[in-house]
């Protein structure tokens, strides 16, 4: 008989083992803010220790986006242009209702558990990020129902075409009572309690745990039977329809998960800057999480959100070196990161890992610290 | 063994009845026919090009017909999409080794499923039949060889409950003695099953197979038991002649 085939049992240990990187990661981050203040003595909610927090909280929330763009393009292989889309309809519904929908709600009704906490503001955030959801899903729905039956370069640039209609739309001057047209909402009225300024330490932790979540419900699904179909898709469409699959299924599958979180993502950063603006759903915005998607390594998920924070980091350090030229240097960097580390830093680093591993043995075999051994 | 002597039985598990098969603007099938009895191996034959796979890819409905009826198991099939034609039972051998290599062993067996559990129910089934797979198990396709590659991929088939099983050229590019492995791998898995097969090796399909169907220019022009065309030289000669001579040079060396 043969090994167990399903994964019923899943042990933490297995987990923590294999996921050891990112725990790690996780952390340091964790004790982040807490070690900036031992070292720069500046309070955890001012100074530079608030501005970093700051960063890695733009950081958090770009990694998630990342991560769900790798979904599409890595691990299904859909080169789709448009993923500012679902990004930026995640914000547009968070911002919109928190500006439009949540103080009239609020005026009209009061909502109380039996302690006498007033949770109104709670419900408000909560319907909000439901329907942020909704809407990215919906958006999903349409670019995949659309592109279904194209290829390519045709397919990239429907999705591209679909993300400027959106982005036109959040600029139309026809709805600027709602959506400020090219300003954008600005002032977003979030829940006093989650206000980034005033709980930046706060908002940290909660940006913090959107991202680890985040990448264990994308890596249990990279990992599930569906998972790996997607990939097997990938690899080779009419084998899979050999054997009984519908790879547009699972297309659309791949395509409304992706959708969510880059919309949830999308969601969150309107919180964070309390602002939602039409460049967010703009093809630049595109453009950035492939370059991070590809400095990471493309279909591994860890290798995105060090794109991420590579690109979050790298270019406030640039920034502050170069001023306004900054994208210049930031950019012969990725030339250089694509020449010698093609399939990104995690993907080149794991085809590498043999080599490393074997060099290592090698090593300490010459040392003689350790007896031969044959694997 | 009754079965097939009482040359047609009155309803075959599969029969294609004058297909006519395009692909882009080429017109490969210009009329095929055959029919494959329940319970038994049927050969397609015939040289290099003369339309086999795409027969097999039109049943499957991967290069769909445009003229002609596909039955199967009492249902024309034909004009269905591919995985829906798959999922009613039918299991494709392509040629060409073709598993998943970014997927492990057993990741491509368990991808084969129809209904939880069918790994497990056909598990020693298949590492009877090939043994190698168990110890490879939990390896990428990648790093299989060539012949295990093949073993897998008919292996794959084997997983789901299939009714049909569409075998094209298992033993291509592999080392003789798994060429046997292979031949014995198809003989116990027809107990169970229904065997199409297209095989160019002349020997080891009037070994294997009870019936045949000769396909040449995109038609079927000849069918019928195996024995007799063993015995038919003339009838080999004329449709098969290259491809008996290659396979007679290859079993001597």
């Amino acid at each position: 008989m043969p090994e167990p085939t399903s994964t019923k049992k899943i042990s933490f240990r297995k987990i923590i083992r294999r996921e050891s990187g990112f725990l790690v990661l996780t952390v340091l981050l964790g004790l982040f803010p807490f070690v900036m203040n031992l070292i720069t003595g500046s309070g955890l909610n001012d100074g530079i220790t608030k501005y970093w927090q700051g960063q890695l909280i733009a950081f958090f929330i770009m990694a998630v986006l990342a991560m769900s763009y790798d979904l599409l393009i890595g691990y299904a292989g859909i080169l789709s242009f448009g993923h500012a889309a679902f990004f930026g309809g995640g914000a547009y519904t968070m911002a919109l209702l928190l500006t439009h929908w949540g103080p009239t709600f609020a005026s009209r009704y009061r909502i109380t558990i039996p302690g006498g906490t007033d949770i109104t503001t709670l419900i408000i955030f909560i319907a909000s990020l439901l329907a942020s959801a909704v809407v990215a899903l919906l958006i999903g729905a349409l670019f995949s129902a659309t592109s279904a039956r194209l290829k390519g370069a045709y397919f990239a640039m429907l999705t591209l075409a679909l993300a400027e209609a959106i982005h036109i739309l959040a600029k139309a001057t026809d709805f600027v009572q709602w959506t400020g047209a090219d300003e954008g909402l600005h002032g977003v009225p979030i829940p006093a309690w989650l206000n980034p300024t005033q709980f930046r330490l706060r908002f940290y932790f909660i940006a913090l745990a959107f991202l680890v979540i985040s990448y264990f419900v994308i890596r249990r699904f990279t990992n599930s039977p569906t998972g790996r179909v997607i990939v097997a898709t990938r690899e080779n469409e009419d084998r899979m329809r050999m054997i009984g699959y519908n790879p547009a299924t699972y297309r659309t599958i791949t395509f409304l998960t992706a959708s969510l979180f880059a919309g949830l993502a999308g969601a969150m950063y309107s919180l964070w800057n309390m602002s939602a603006t039409p460049s967010m759903t703009s093809a630049v915005t595109t453009v950035n999480m492939l370059i991070m998607v590809i400095l990471g390594g493309m279909g591994t998920l860890i290798g995105p959100i060090i794109g991420a924070g590579l690109m979050q980091t790298l270019s406030q350090f640039l920034y502050n070196f170069f001023g306004a030229r900054w994208p210049l240097v930031f950019g012969l960097i990725f030339i250089f990161i694509v020449l010698f580390f093609p399939y990104g830093i995690v993907g080149t680093w794991r085809l590498k890992q043999p080599d490393l591993k074997a060099g290592w043995e090698r090593f300490r075999r010459l040392l003689g610290s350790k007896p031969p051994e044959q694997q | 063994m009754n079965a097939f002597t009482t040359n047609q039985s009155p309803q075959p598990l599969l029969s294609v009845e004058n297909i006519q098969t395009f692909i882009g603007q080429f017109h490969i099938l210009e009329g095929v026919s055959l029919t494959v009895p329940a319970n038994s191996i049927t050969v397609m034959l015939g040289r290099n090009g003369a339309g086999k796979t795409t027969t097999l890819k039109s049943i499957l409905g991967l290069t769909p017909p445009r003229e002609g009826r596909v039955v199967f198991d009492g249902m024309e099939i034909q004009g269905k999409r591919a995985f829906n034609i798959a999922n009613l039972g039918i299991g494709y051998v392509p040629e060409n080794r073709a598993i998943f290599r970014q997927l492990s062993v057993m990741e491509n067996l368990k991808l084969a499923e129809r209904k939880r559990g069918d790994l497990e129910q056909h598990a020693d089934f298949i590492f009877d039949l090939f043994p190698d797979l168990k110890r490879l198990y939990k390896l990428p396709g990648n790093h299989l060889s060539g012949g295990q590659q093949q073993m897998l991929a008919v292996a794959r088939a084997l997983v789901p409950d299939n009714k049909l099983l569409l075998i094209d050229e298992p033993s291509e590019g592999l080392a003789p003695i798994l060429i046997q492995q292979m031949m014995e791998a198809i003989r116990k898995l027809s107990a169970t099953t229904t065997v199409l097969l297209v095989e160019q090796n002349f020997i080891m399909a009037s070994q294997l197979a009870q019936r045949y169907t000769i396909i040449d220019d995109g038609k079927s022009v000849h069918s019928g038991l195996m024995q007799d065309l063993a015995q038919n030289e003339e009838l080999v000669h004329e449709y098969l002649g290259a491809s008996v001579r290659t396979a007679k040079s290859g079993g001597e060396q």
